[in-house]
């Protein structure tokens, strides 16, 4: 969209960056690619790795659809450049079930009927997961409060904090 | 978001002379607010200098016994250190005020300190803004303005500072240390942030060609006796219309060391030490606080649309300084005000 700005069109000045190579351990497998200084992570994995399971929902960091774990921890994706994580671990809805088998998370959601249009599922699940790995939430009280970086414009939030109770029991 | 060339710091020695060389470029650590800020174009960085690597990721004691927090700490990190829940509970709760988990997992400490305004209109760049276009008119003064700042303020900027971990470090007389070409310095932590003035451009004092390294909490934490209250349109994952940070080392009933900042009314977290100097001495009763409140907002002024933001202040101060006197700080979890 084209918008007028009275800042200093710097860009006109800048060269064209070359393409960085940076090196992802994406869901278990090495894969090298070389993308543009402003690639974020969220672009890389769906548009250069076709890992779409994770979800651009509002691109600001406001909504969690795009919640991946980078390193065992859960971040936005879509605010974070792919050029700064050369060499790390990340862990995308794509690479929670093992062998086949559901995550508890993924079971869980299913169990409680915990999404209706599933747009923010893979972002409400890996935030999930990174909760239980935190260790910090001992209610239900607790889990509303530290998933609320997760929005579901479907309201399916009583079935998501059940969902992620039945996973904690289990964990 | 604009073309840009990327690079990485090898050392804080490389950062300083990497941000020294190009005026137009900046440094990148969580980019949690940089990046949102480069995709509307309010940020246009020929360069990112990626410090993201550097040394500055520890939590130390120091020698005065107090600690020594690096500058690329992320926030959770900081929220749930050890030393920080036992020591400083006021910090603590207010990291985890603020934000959502996933945010405060990127968040640097250093970066909190350095984010901007959520000024509707420092966000929208078909709009004049003073602190984005000097010169070019404040469109919040007469336009929407309920978040906006009822304390120091001036005709070319009302907006707030965002940030809650900063109103914790304010009212406990935290240290910024910066590094820069001509060596290191320590600011203190009320001097870091400015009022806007008639240059609102300027969020910090901080120069541009400076990078902080770390930021130091004194010994006294007000473990015993504190709160962070935050008051908000929901009930999280939004930024305060009024916080305060309330911290109180009593003797008895009666307080010995008072300390008062509150989050959204400014352009910095406002710590009002004349505030803070009559609760000294006084009995911890309502009457104290309210004569507190009172101090504190002696100067507020509303505009048409977050006078009410004055009420809401005064009554936070007064509910955060019964919180703290009777050692109940508000839980960040349950949000019901006690």
């Amino acid at each position: 969209m084209a918008r007028s700005s009275t800042a200093a069109p710097i860009a006109d000045t800048i060269p064209v960056p070359r393409k960085i190579p940076v090196a992802l351990i994406v869901n278990g497998e090495e894969t090298a690619l070389n993308v543009a200084p402003w690639t974020t992570l969220l672009d890389a994995l769906r548009d250069h790795l076709g890992l779409t399971g994770t979800k651009k929902g509002c691109d600001h960091g406001q909504c969690g659809a795009c919640t991946v774990l980078v390193d065992g921890r859960r971040i936005n994706s879509c605010l974070t450049l792919a050029v700064m994580h050369d060499g790390a671990k990340v862990t995308t809805i794509e690479g929670l079930a093992t062998d086949g088998a559901l995550h508890p998370l993924q079971q869980a959601f299913i169990d409680h009927d915990a999404f209706q249009c599933g747009y923010c599922t893979p972002g409400q699940i890996c935030s999930a997961a990174g909760l239980i790995a935190e260790g910090k939430a001992k209610s239900a009280d607790d889990i509303r409060e530290l998933m609320s970086g997760n929005i579901c414009r479907c309201g399916a939030y009583p079935h998501i904090v059940a969902a992620i109770q039945q996973a904690m029991g289990r964990s | 978001m604009i073309n840009f060339q990327y690079a990485r710091a090898s050392d804080v020695a490389d950062a300083v002379r990497q941000i020294a060389a190009d005026p137009t470029a900046k440094f990148i650590a969580g980019g949690t607010n940089l990046i949102d800020l480069m995709k509307e174009d309010v940020e246009r960085p020929s360069r990112l200098i990626d410090i993201s690597r550097l040394p500055l990721n520890a939590i130390e004691e120091t020698a005065e016994g107090g600690l020594r927090i690096g500058a690329l700490v992320p926030n959770s990190d900081l929220a749930y250190h050890p030393l920080i829940e036992q020591h400083y509970p006021m910090l603590a709760s207010a990291i985890l005020a603020g934000a959502s988990a996933q945010l405060r997992n990127m968040a640097s400490t250093g970066g909190n300190l350095l984010q901007r305004t959520r000024c509707y209109y420092f966000y929208d760049i078909a709009t004049p803004c003073n602190k984005r276009v000097p010169g070019s008119g404040c469109s919040a003064i007469k336009g929407l303005n309920r978040i906006h700042a009822i304390l120091g303020a001036s005709e070319y900027c009302i907006a707030t500072h965002p940030s809650d971990m900063c109103v914790a470090l304010a009212a406990l007389d935290a240290k910024v240390h910066v590094a820069g070409p001509a060596g290191e310095r320590v600011i203190a932590f009320a001097d870091f942030h400015r009022l806007p003035g008639d240059t609102p451009q300027f969020d910090t004092n901080l120069q541009p060609n400076e990078i902080v390294t770390a930021v130091e909490l004194p010994p006294q934490g007000f473990a015993a006796n504190y709160t962070y209250l935050k008051i908000r349109d929901r009930l999280s994952y939004a930024f305060a219309l009024v916080s305060v940070a309330a911290a109180l080392e009593l003797e008895g009933d009666m307080i010995k060391e008072a300390r008062l900042a509150l989050g959204g009314v400014a352009h910095k977290p406002w710590r009002d030490t004349a505030a803070e100097a009559a609760l000294r001495g006084q009995a911890a009763t309502e009457t104290a606080f309210v004569h507190a409140a009172d101090l504190l907002l002696r100067d507020a002024r509303g505009y048409e649309h977050n006078s009410f933001k004055i009420g809401l202040a005064h009554r936070g101060i007064v509910r955060a300084l019964a919180q703290a006197a009777q050692g109940t700080p508000q839980s960040q979890s349950n949000k019901k005000i006690q």
